[in-house]
């Protein structure tokens, strides 16, 4: 690479750098930044009033109603990332172990589990939605159809079944995705270490759990940090399958929802309220970054190289 | 090969076969495991194709039913009374125009940045990064200022801008890496013929970047295509929106008409479908390439 000594190379990079580098500053830099300055405000719908501090920290936190509906959001965001790390991630290394032995097949399937994922958010949501319908939905037909009519629910309509119906479909969707980070993982193990295990042990558990697993950590850290930040910013799906106010009574409810129904959610109403909600999205945001970081650091110093 | 398994199996007969059945009874149950989770990733979407040239009775009384594929009523009627032709022109139009921005700028950044040593590279190159793990997402409250006092609220161009600035993060790591990686004799041998920089970049470098745009090219369409959440706030105009959004609106209106319902799910989902069956292989590499370094 040749150094730079003439102007004219100095103004030939400066026109190829700059107008990138303003997008970014623009679009992604200086709104993260405001959001931090917003927070420390009183609005007034789309107007700025007087600097208040810590206040729309400390309503979100420990005011009522805000409270009971922060910590309501936060608990059903941590149910959904456990759940999606054995559904859609266990689910992920299972079936990308079962890719791996190039079975016959293997291609189509390899296909198929990638499939969803190009697939938009807003196609999956409406499709389940609809499968899921308590009187015409397929799922409750196909189980009234074996013979387990007492299984039948209205999946969307009760607390208690609603968030793991918008988890499944999640999984669903997703599953595709770190099926095959763990598949190219796995084949990156060079075959010799595979060779000596063969002669080590017959048992399929010990290859799995001694060799396989961690020798695809690197994947695995991935699919693991994506999967935490995607589940606490999760707002696309349960909103067309759930509607905004995380309905049935909150039992739906996650950070992204809310968050969004706290800055536009009542527009209409003239109830938007963007103090708490930058509020509100700089403890999400800190909370991300901080603990995605953490797990980022934790899982790398597992990994080996080979 | 032949001649060792034979071997294998006269010496050591018992154990062996023991061997060999067990291997075919794992093998089994992996087989068995992804046929099923084939089953399961491809029911919804042949239910929903299938559903899409049914009437709502009929969908009603044999969900599972093969139809008859020449009963295009549905369809008739999205093309005739809906807006969809008009989300699909709008999404193709922000989609196609993000991406010619996301590739130009991009690569220009990239080249800049792996081809010349210049103070502050290594610093650009971090600023680029810095936005691949942030969620713009929690910043959607100044980002709706910001496009407010330029104006742009309510015009794709607020779209395009957005999506541009969010496919630059990736596009620059994946470019850079691969523009590291191309040798540098052939342009050190035009620049002692005296070509200017601009020539060298453009006629000797780009022809060989092209790889590296497929990758970075299909990592951003897909998200873009299918962006729900910027359009739902920056987009009022019913004539403006994108596929996404629209098919909310579209869903909206025909609650109980499921054929109806199916089929506009089916038109969303088909173009997408259908390149993703043609080209698999890139859009795999493309889509896991940021995890699979």
């Amino acid at each position: 690479m040749p150094h730079l000594r003439m102007t004219g190379r100095g103004l030939w990079i400066t026109a190829l750098v700059v107008p990138p580098l303003a997008f970014v500053a623009l679009f992604i830099v200086y709104p993260i930044v405001s959001a931090f300055a917003y927070a420390f405000f009183d609005w007034q719908g789309l107007r700025r009033g007087d600097f208040v501090g810590l206040e729309n920290f400390h309503t979100v936190l420990f005011v009522e109603p805000y409270r009971s509906w922060t910590l309501n959001a936060f608990k059903n965001n941590v149910i959904v990332f456990f759940a999606l790390m054995v559904l859609q991630n266990g689910l992920g290394f299972l079936l990308a172990y079962a890719l791996w032995r190039e079975l016959p097949g293997a291609r189509f399937h390899r296909v198929a589990v990638f499939l969803p994922v190009v697939l938009s958010t807003v196609i999956v949501g409406y499709l389940f939605k609809l499968f899921l319908h308590p009187l015409f939905g397929v799922v409750n037909i196909t189980l009234r159809g074996v013979g387990l009519d007492w299984l039948a629910q209205p999946w969307l309509g009760q607390s208690d079944t609603a968030l793991f119906s918008l988890i499944a479909a999640q999984a669903w969707h997703m599953v595709g995705f770190p099926t095959l980070v763990f598949l190219a993982g796995m084949q990156r193990i060079p075959s010799e270490v595979l060779d000596a295990v063969r002669m080590e042990t017959q048992s399929e558990w010990v290859k799995i759990t001694k060799i396989v697993w961690p020798l695809v950590a690197p994947s695995a850290t991935i699919v693991f940090t994506l999967l935490f930040v995607g589940a606490f910013n999760w707002f696309e799906l349960p909103y067309i399958m759930a509607g905004l106010d995380g309905s049935p009574f909150g039992s739906t409810d996650v950070l992204g929802l809310y968050f969004y129904r706290t800055a536009f959610g009542n527009v209409s109403a003239g109830q938007q309220n963007f103090g708490l909600g930058s509020a509100l999205a700089v403890l999400i945001f800190v909370f991300i970054a901080f603990v995605a970081t953490f797990i980022t650091i934790r899982l790398r110093a597992r990994e080996i190289q080979v | 090969m032949t001649a060792t398994t034979s071997d294998a199996v006269t010496t050591t007969g018992y154990y062996d076969q023991k061997g060999l059945l067990g291997t075919l009874g794992r093998d089994g149950l992996l087989q068995i495991i992804l046929i099923a989770n084939t089953v399961l990733m491809l029911a919804p979407i042949v239910i929903m194709v299938f559903s899409a040239f049914k009437t709502t009775p009929q969908i009603f009384q044999s969900p599972f039913g093969i139809p008859d594929f020449t009963q295009l009523g549905n369809f008739v009627r999205i093309w005739t009374e809906t807006n969809f032709l008009r989300y699909l022109l709008n999404s193709f139009f922000v989609t196609g125009t993000s991406m010619v921005l996301i590739l130009t700028l991009g690569t220009m950044a990239a080249y800049a940045i792996g081809r010349y040593q210049f103070t502050g590279s290594a610093f650009i190159l971090m600023f680029f990064l810095a936005g691949l793990t942030l969620p713009l997402k929690l910043a959607i409250i100044p980002l709706f200022m910001l496009l407010r006092d330029l104006s742009i609220l309510n015009n794709q161009l607020s779209l395009i801008f957005v999506y541009t600035a969010m496919g630059l993060p990736t596009t620059v790591f994946i470019m850079t890496g691969f523009i590291r990686t191309l040798p540098s004799e052939l342009e050190d041998a035009a620049r002692m013929d005296g070509a200017s920089e601009a020539r060298i970049m453009w006629s000797i470098m780009l022809p060989l970047v092209r790889p590296a745009m497929v990758i970075a090219g299909i990592q951003n369409v897909v998200p873009i295509w299918n962006d729900f959440f910027f359009p739902l706030v920056f987009i009022q105009n019913d004539n403006l929106k994108t596929l996404p959004q629209g098919l909310t609106t579209f869903m909206g209106e025909y609650t109980t008409d499921w054929g109806v319902l199916f089929s506009g799910l089916t038109l969303s989902a088909a173009p997408i479908i259908i390149i993703y069956i043609v080209l698999s292989k890139q859009f795999i590499s493309g889509m896991t390439s940021g995890a699979v370094k």
